[in-house]
C-alpha cells in the first residue's frame, strides 16, 4: 500500500485533542466555561473572555453550507490530479463556529449555499481521519 | 487615524522589466528599481537613510538591498512579513519612521521571481502546521482555492455573476494595451472571459492575476524636500490600514471572518476618507487591488463607490473605463500589468498624477486612490499632486 501523500494536519498541543477525536469518528469542539462559546480553530485562551477553562465536548454534526468552491485545476497537479472536481466547503456547525471542509456523497453541481450537511469521517489513512460533509 | 495630510510625498518612482523569467537574481531586481526610484526623485543615493519592504520569503531582505544599492546610512532597514495587503501600509510607515526622525527619505520597493521562482501557494509541505492544519488536508491550498470561497459568498448574498466580473478582467486588458511595460496587452472580450477554463468554481483563469517575474519601487520623503527635486511631488492626502475584528491567523485563513460578501475595504472606508478629507466622488483614477476580478468589485463596495452588492452593476456599462467616470487600473493592474503585489499600482498612480502616464494618462487627474489587499486586512491611499 502506498503512503498518503496528501496533506496532513500536524497536531499541536491545541489542536490534538480535535484529530485525536477525528480519528474516533467523533467531531469535539471546544466550550468556553467562562462565556459558554463554542470555538474553532482550537486554541488556549477564549477569544471572546480570554479565560482558558474549556472543555470538549462532541458536536452535533450538523450543519449548513456558508459558502463553497469547486476545484478543477488541481494544485499540486501530481497529488489532487485524480480528485478534480473536486468541492471545499465552509460549514456553519449548530454550534456556531465555522468549518473548512470537503463535501462528499453529491455532485458537487447540486452544493448550494444553506444546504443542511452532517459530517462524515474519512479514515483516508492509517493514521489520519478527515472531518467530512456529506448532505444530510 | 493618519493626520499626516500633505506633510510627505512620492518624489520618485522606479521599475524593472516585467517577465515570467528575468533570469536575474531577486537582489538585482531590486537594486535596479530602487535605485532607479532614487534617480527619478533626483536625489542621491548617500541621502537615502531608509529602506523598507514586504515578503513572504520570496525576497531579499530590505538590508540586503540597501547593502547592494551602497546606502552608506541605513537608519531604517525593515521587511514587513505580509503581502499585498502591505503594498501600502509600507509607505504609510516609510513616512512614520521619518516623522519620528528615524530617517528623511526611504525606498518602498516589492521584488521577486514570483513566476520563475517561487510561486505563491505553490510551497507548502505535507505536514500543515498552524492554522493550515485546518484547511491543506481538504486540498484547500492556494490563493485563487481561498478567493473563490469570498466570490461565492458575494454572488450568494446579491446574485453576483461571472459576467460581471469579466467586466473587470476585459477593462484592465484593455488598459494594459496602453501600457509598454505590461506583460499581458493581447485585447479580450467578455466571452474570452467566459470561454477561459475553469480554475475553481466560481473562477475562470480571466479572473486571476498574472505570475510575475519583476520588482518597482517608491521613494518616499518629506513634502518640504520633494518641492525642491526633480518632479511634481505626489502628495499622500489620507491613508488607511486595517480589516475586521478577526484577521485571521495568517492571510489565507479567514474562518472566523464575518461576512465573506465583504473585505477589509469596508472597514478602513472610514479613516482613509476622513483622513483625506475628500470622499469617492472626488477621485479621478483608482488604482484597486485586483488579485482577482472580485476584490475590485468587494472594495469598490467596501469604499462607498457604491452600495453593498451593487458592484457587479458599478463596474457596467463602462463606468470604469478609461472615459468612464471611475478609470480603474489604468496600467492593467495585477491582471494584465504585472503581479507587482500591489507596489505596481502605486508607481502608476504616481505617474498618473505628474501627467506623466503618456497614453495611459487620464486627462486632468489630480486626485487618485491606491489599495491593497483583498480579504480580511489592507491598505489604502488617497494621493494628489
Amino acid at each position: 500500500m502506498t503512503a498518503y501523500q496528501k496533506p496532513v494536519p500536524a497536531p499541536d498541543a491545541d489542536s490534538a485533542p480535535f484529530w485525536r477525536g477525528c480519528r474516533e469518528h467523533r467531531l469535539l469542539l471546544q466550550q468556553c466555561k467562562g462565556c459558554g462559546k463554542f470555538r474553532f480553530p482550537a486554541a488556549q485562551f477564549c477569544p471572546a473572555c480570554r479565560s482558558d477553562a474549556a472543555e470538549w465536548l462532541e458536536a452535533s454534526g450538523r450543519g449548513t453550507v456558508y459558502s463553497w468552491i469547486v476545484v478543477v485545476h488541481p494544485v499540486p497537479g501530481d497529488i489532487y490530479r485524480d480528485d478534480v472536481p473536486y468541492a471545499v466547503a465552509l460549514v456553519d456547525l449548530e454550534e456556531g463556529v465555522r468549518m473548512p471542509t470537503n463535501i462528499i456523497g453529491c455532485d458537487p453541481r447540486y452544493i448550494r449555499a444553506g444546504m443542511a450537511v452532517t459530517v462524515t469521517f474519512d479514515d483516508v489513512s492509517a493514521e489520519l481521519t478527515l472531518p467530512k460533509f456529506r448532505p444530510a | 487615524m493618519w493626520t499626516l495630510g500633505d506633510k510627505y510625498a512620492i518624489a520618485g518612482v522606479g521599475f524593472t522589466d516585467y517577465s515570467k523569467r528575468s533570469g536575474r537574481t531577486v537582489q538585482s531586481l531590486a537594486v535596479e528599481a530602487c535605485g532607479k526610484a532614487a534617480a527619478d526623485a533626483g536625489l542621491a543615493i548617500a541621502d537615502v537613510d531608509g529602506i523598507i519592504s514586504f515578503h513572504f520569503n520570496d525576497s531579499v531582505p530590505a538590508m540586503s538591498v540597501a547593502t547592494g544599492l551602497g546606502l552608506p546610512n541605513a537608519r531604517y532597514a525593515i521587511d514587513y512579513q505580509s503581502g499585498g495587503n502591505s503594498a501600502n501600509l509600507i509607505i504609510q510607515t516609510a513616512v512614520a519612521a521619518i516623522e519620528a526622525g528615524m530617517a528623511t527619505s526611504v525606498l518602498c520597493y516589492r521584488a521577486m521571481n514570483g513566476r520563475s521562482g517561487f510561486r505563491l501557494g505553490g510551497g507548502r509541505e505535507l505536514a500543515a502546521h498552524g492554522i493550515t492544519q485546518y484547511t491543506a488536508p481538504f486540498g484547500w491550498i492556494t490563493y485563487p482555492q481561498a478567493m473563490a470561497m469570498w466570490c461565492r459568498r458575494h454572488m450568494i448574498e446579491y446574485g453576483t455573476t461571472s459576467e460581471q466580473l469579466g467586466t473587470v478582467a476585459v477593462t484592465c486588458r484593455r488598459n494594459a494595451a496602453l501600457n509598454e511595460r505590461a506583460m499581458q496587452r493581447e485585447p479580450i472580450t467578455l466571452e474570452d472571459h467566459q470561454n477561459s477554463r475553469m480554475i475553481v468554481e466560481p473562477f475562470h483563469l480571466l479572473d486571476i492575476c498574472l505570475e510575475s517575474d519583476g520588482a518597482c519601487a517608491v521613494l518616499v520623503t518629506s513634502a518640504e524636500r520633494a518641492r525642491d527635486l526633480r518632479h511634481r511631488p505626489v502628495y499622500i492626502k489620507g491613508a488607511a490600514y486595517g480589516g475586521g475584528p478577526v484577521q485571521g491567523d495568517d492571510l489565507f485563513d479567514a474562518m472566523r471572518w464575518p461576512d465573506h460578501s465583504r473585505n477589509y475595504a469596508h472597514y478602513i472606508a472610514d479613516d482613509l476618507w476622513r483622513s483625506a478629507g475628500v470622499g469617492p466622488a472626488d477621485i479621478d483614477v483608482a488604482e484597486i487591488y485586483d488579485c482577482f476580478t472580485y476584490s475590485v468589485v468587494m472594495q469598490l463596495e467596501g469604499l462607498g463607490f457604491c452600495k453593498p452588492g451593487e458592484g457587479g452593476d458599478f463596474v457596467q456599462d463602462g463606468r470604469i473605463d478609461r472615459d468612464g467616470a471611475l478609470p480603474i487600473n489604468t496600467h492593467g493592474g495585477l491582471l494584465s500589468e504585472a503581479y507587482i503585489h500591489g507596489l505596481n499600482h502605486v508607481v502608476e498612480a504616481v505617474e498618473q498624477l505628474r501627467g506623466d502616464a503618456g497614453e495611459r494618462q487620464i486627462p486632468g487627474a489630480e486626485i487618485a486612490l491606491t489599495t491593497a489587499g483583498a480579504m480580511t486586512c489592507g491598505g489604502a491611499m488617497v494621493l494628489r499632486n
